[in-house]
C-alpha cells in the first residue's frame, strides 16, 4: 500500500527517466518485446543492450527497458534510441547491430544511420 | 534526419498521420513496471472519478463523449453503463472481452501486451459507476505473454493499493480474475462469453434479457472491448468534449486498425474516426506492392464485408462503412489486389464462421454450411445462375433467424462480393473461368512459345512431369520451347516460380 505522496514521488521521478527532462546526457532505450517482437528476435536484442550498457559501465546515465508493440510489423525487431529531444528508431535489429548501437551511439553519441528506419528498405 | 535519412519514427508518413490515444503508451513504457504506468498519469482518472466525482458524473461524461464499442457492434459505452448501474443487485460484474477472434486482427492483444495497467484502471472506473466489486479479463489463451503481462501488472496495483480493498483509502473495492478462453470465436460474443466464464461450454443465449440486466452469474454485467476500456482514464482525465473534438459527428475519437494483406507497410494504426480509406492505403500503408492495383480491403473479418476500388474515398467511422455494406468491426483492415479472387475471399470467411459455429442454432450450423457448399461449386466450376440467388436467399434467411451475431453477420461477405464483384461470380459461373487466376480448376498455365528460351528449368521441376519440349524454336533462341499438358498439370505454380524470362503466365 501506498500513500497519496509516495505515488507523486514514482511520478515524478519516473517521468523524469521517461522524458529524460531535466537529465542532461541521459538516454533511454526501449526495444519492442509484444509478441511479435519477440517471435522476431528482439531477446537477443534486449540482452545485448543490458549488457553492452552493463560492461560500458554507463548504466547511471543509459537505461534499457523493455516496451510493447509500435506497430511497424515489418521491422522488427526495433528498438528506439530516446537522447534529449532526438529519437531514433533502429529497425531490423540482431544482436551484432545492438553491440554497434551501443559502440557508436550509447557511448559515442553518434547515430548509426545505416540500421534506421529511413536507411531500411522492406 | 541525418544526411536526408529518416532516422526516427516519428518523421515516417506511417506515423505521423495517426493519432495515438488508445496506444498512448504502447511502445513507449515498460508493460511490467506500473512506476512507468504512473509517470503517464497512470491510475490518476481512478483517483479523481474516487474522489470527485459519483457514479452519475463518470456515466455523463461517457455519454458526453460519445464513445462507442470498439469490439465490433459500436453500441455506446455510456448507455451500456447506465443500464447496469439502474439495475439493484448484491454483485455486478465488469468483464473485459480479450477474446479477438477475426483472423488477422491483434489490436487488443498490442494493447494487453504494450499497456495492461490502462484496462485494469479503466475497468476498476466503471466499477466504480455501475456499483460493482469484481472484474473479469476473457483473454483467449493463445496470447500468453498477454496473461503473464496482465497478470503481473495486478499484482503491483494490488501491492500499491491501487486495486483490492478500500481503493486510494475512500473505502471502494475492486479486484479481478482472469479467465483464460481455449479459443472459440464464438466465445468473443457476449453471452457466450460470460457464459464460458461461468465454467460451462461456450454457447449464446437468446437476448434479451440482455447482460445489464442479466449478465454473469445472472446478475448485471457490462462487457467492453480492450480497446474501449484503452480509452476511457483519458476521457476521464482530459474531459468528454476533449474526447468528442476527434473524429467525425457521430463516430467520437480513433480507431485501431491491423493493417495486412497486399499492403507495403503492415502494422498497427491508429487515426480519427473518419479518415479516408484512401488515406490509411496509400499514405500511411504506402500503397500496394509490386505494381499491382488496389482491388478491394476487407473490414470487420468473417462479420464484415468488402470495400471495392470505387469505394476508396469511404470515411472509416461507423456510419459510412454501414452505408456501403459493411461493418467497423473490431479493426481487421485487409487489403487485396489484383491477385485475389473474391469469390475465394468470400469462401475463405464461410469457412470460418462455418467451423467456428457452435451448432447451437439451426440456421447457423446448417445454413452456412450449405452456403459453403454452394461457393465450392461456383469455385470448381460447378455453378449456375441459380447458385447466386440461392446464395442470397440463404444469406438473408440466417442473418434474419440465427440465434447470435456470428451467424447473424456470418453472410456478409458474401452479400457484400456479389453486390460489388457480381461479375466475378458469374465470370466462374458462366466462362468456368476464375479472372484472378485462383481457384484451381477455373484457369490453366500457358507458356508463350516466343518468350520461352528452352531452358528447361520448369520442366525440371515440375512434380507431375506436365512439361514436355516442342519442335518450336522462336527466331532468335537455340533451343525449342516447352509446353504444358493442363492434364497432368496440378497447378502448384513451380514452373512460374523457376521462369526467369517470364514466359509462362496464369490464364
Ligand atoms: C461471433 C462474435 C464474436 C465476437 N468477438 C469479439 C471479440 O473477439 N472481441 C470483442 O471485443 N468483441 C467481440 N464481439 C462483440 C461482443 O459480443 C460485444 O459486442 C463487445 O465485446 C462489447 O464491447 P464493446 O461495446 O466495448 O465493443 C463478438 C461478437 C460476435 C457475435
Amino acid at each position: 500500500m501506498k500513500s497519496m505522496q509516495e505515488l507523486a514521488a514514482i511520478r515524478e521521478a519516473m517521468k523524469a527517466e521517461i522524458t529524460l527532462a531535466g537529465k542532461p546526457g541521459a538516454k533511454r532505450v526501449v526495444v519492442g518485446m509484444a509478441t511479435c517482437g519477440i517471435a522476431a528476435g528482439a531477446t537477443p536484442v534486449l540482452n545485448a543492450f543490458v549488457d553492452g550498457v552493463k560492461e560500458a559501465g554507463i548504466g547511471d546515465k543509459v537505461s534499457v527497458k523493455q516496451t510493447g508493440c509500435v506497430g511497424i510489423c515489418q521491422y522488427e525487431p526495433v528498438a528506439e534510441v530516446y537522447d534529449g529531444t532526438e529519437r531514433t528508431t533502429y529497425v531490423k535489429m540482431d544482436a551484432e547491430k545492438a553491440k554497434r548501437v551501443v559502440e557508436e551511439h550509447l557511448i559515442g553519441g553518434k547515430v548509426v544511420t545505416e540500421y534506421t528506419i529511413g536507411a531500411t528498405e522492406v | 534526419m541525418t544526411d536526408n535519412i529518416i532516422t526516427s519514427l516519428a518523421d515516417t508518413s506511417f506515423y505521423k498521420i495517426q493519432r495515438r490515444i488508445a496506444l498512448k503508451n504502447c511502445g513507449v513504457i515498460d508493460p511490467e513496471n506500473i512506476d512507468e504506468y504512473l509517470a503517464m498519469d497512470g491510475y490518476m482518472a481512478l483517483h479523481k472519478v474516487l474522489t470527485e466525482m459519483t457514479p452519475d458524473d463518470v456515466i455523463q461524461v461517457m455519454l458526453d463523449s460519445g464513445l462507442r464499442g470498439r469490439g465490433g457492434a459500436g453500441f455506446p459505452t455510456g448507455l451500456k453503463w447506465k443500464f447496469a448501474k439502474g439495475y439493484d443487485a448484491p454483485q455486478k460484474y465488469v468483464c473485459c472481452n480479450a477474446d479477438e477472434g477475426d483472423p488477422g486482427a491483434f489490436m487488443d492483444r498490442s494493447v494487453l501486451e504494450g499497456d495492461p495497467h490502462v484496462v485494469l484502471e479503466a475497468m476498476a472506473i466503471a466499477g466504480y459507476a455501475i456499483g460493482s466489486s469484481q472484474g473479469y479479463i476473457y483473454v483467449r489463451a493463445e496470447y500468453p505473454v498477454a496473461v503473464k503481462r496482465l497478470n503481473i501488472a495486478l499484482q503491483q496495483a494490488r501491492e500499491y493499493g491501487l486495486f483490492g480493498k478500500n481503493i486510494y483509502g475512500t473505502g471502494f473495492d475492486f479486484d479481478i480474475d482472469i479467465r483464460l478462453g481455449a479459443g472459440a470465436f464464438v466465445c468473443g460474443e457476449e453471452t457466450a462469453l460470460m457464459t464460458s466464464i461461468e465454467g460451462n461450454r461456450g454457447e449464446p443465449r437468446p437476448r434479451p434479457p440482455f447482460p445489464a440486466e442479466k449478465g454473469l452469474f445472472q446478475s448485471p454485467s457490462i462487457l467492453n472491448n480492450v480497446e474501449t476500456w484503452a480509452n476511457i482514464p483519458q476521457i476521464i482525465l482530459n474531459g468528454a468534449d476533449w474526447f468528442s473534438s476527434v473524429g467525425t459527428e457521430k463516430s467520437k475519437g480513433t480507431k485501431v486498425f491491423a493493417l495486412g494483406g497486399k499492403i507495403r507497410h503492415t502494422g498497427l494504426v491508429e487515426i480519427p474516426m473518419g479518415t479516408p480509406l484512401s488515406t490509411v492505403i496509400d499514405e500511411i500503408g504506402g500503397g500496394v506492392p509490386n505494381g499491382k492495383k488496389f482491388k478491394a480491403a476487407q473490414t470487420g473479418g468473417p462479420s464484415g464485408g468488402c470495400i471495392p476500388a470505387s469505394h476508396i474515398n469511404v470515411q472509416m467511422d461507423y456510419e459510412h462503412l454501414a452505408e456501403i455494406g459493411s461493418i467497423m468491426g473490431s479493426g481487421g483492415l485487409i487489403v487485396m489486389d489484383e491477385d485475389n479472387c473474391m469469390v475465394d475471399i468470400a469462401k475463405f470467411f464461410l469457412t470460418f464462421t462455418c467451423d467456428e459455429s457452435c451448432g447451437k442454432c439451426t440456421p447457423c450450423r446448417i445454413g452456412t454450411k450449405r452456403m459453403l457448399e454452394i461457393l465450392d461449386r461456383i469455385t470448381s466450376g460447378k455453378g449456375t445462375m441459380e447458385d447466386i440467388d440461392k446464395l442470397e436467399d440463404l444469406a438473408y434467411y440466417i442473418k434474419d433467424n440465427a440465434l447470435c451475431g456470428l451467424g447473424q453477420t456470418a453472410p456478409n461477405p458474401v452479400l457484400s462480393t456479389i453486390r460489388f464483384f457480381r461479375d466475378e461470380y458469374e465470370a466462374h459461373i458462366n466462362d468456368r473461368h476464375c479472372p484472378a487466376a485462383v481457384c484451381k480448376e477455373l484457369f490453366h498455365y500457358v507458356v508463350d512459345p516466343d518468350k520461352c528460351i528452352g531452358c528447361t528449368q520448369c520442366l525440371r521441376n515440375c512434380p507431375p512431369f506436365a512439361i514436355t519440349k516442342t519442335d518450336y524454336i522462336a527466331e532468335g533462341h537455340k533451343l525449342p520451347s516447352v509446353k504444358i499438358d493442363n492434364d497432368k498439370c496440378i497447378k502448384c505454380g513451380a514452373c512460374i516460380e523457376k521462369c526467369k524470362f517470364d514466359a509462362i503466365s496464369k490464364q
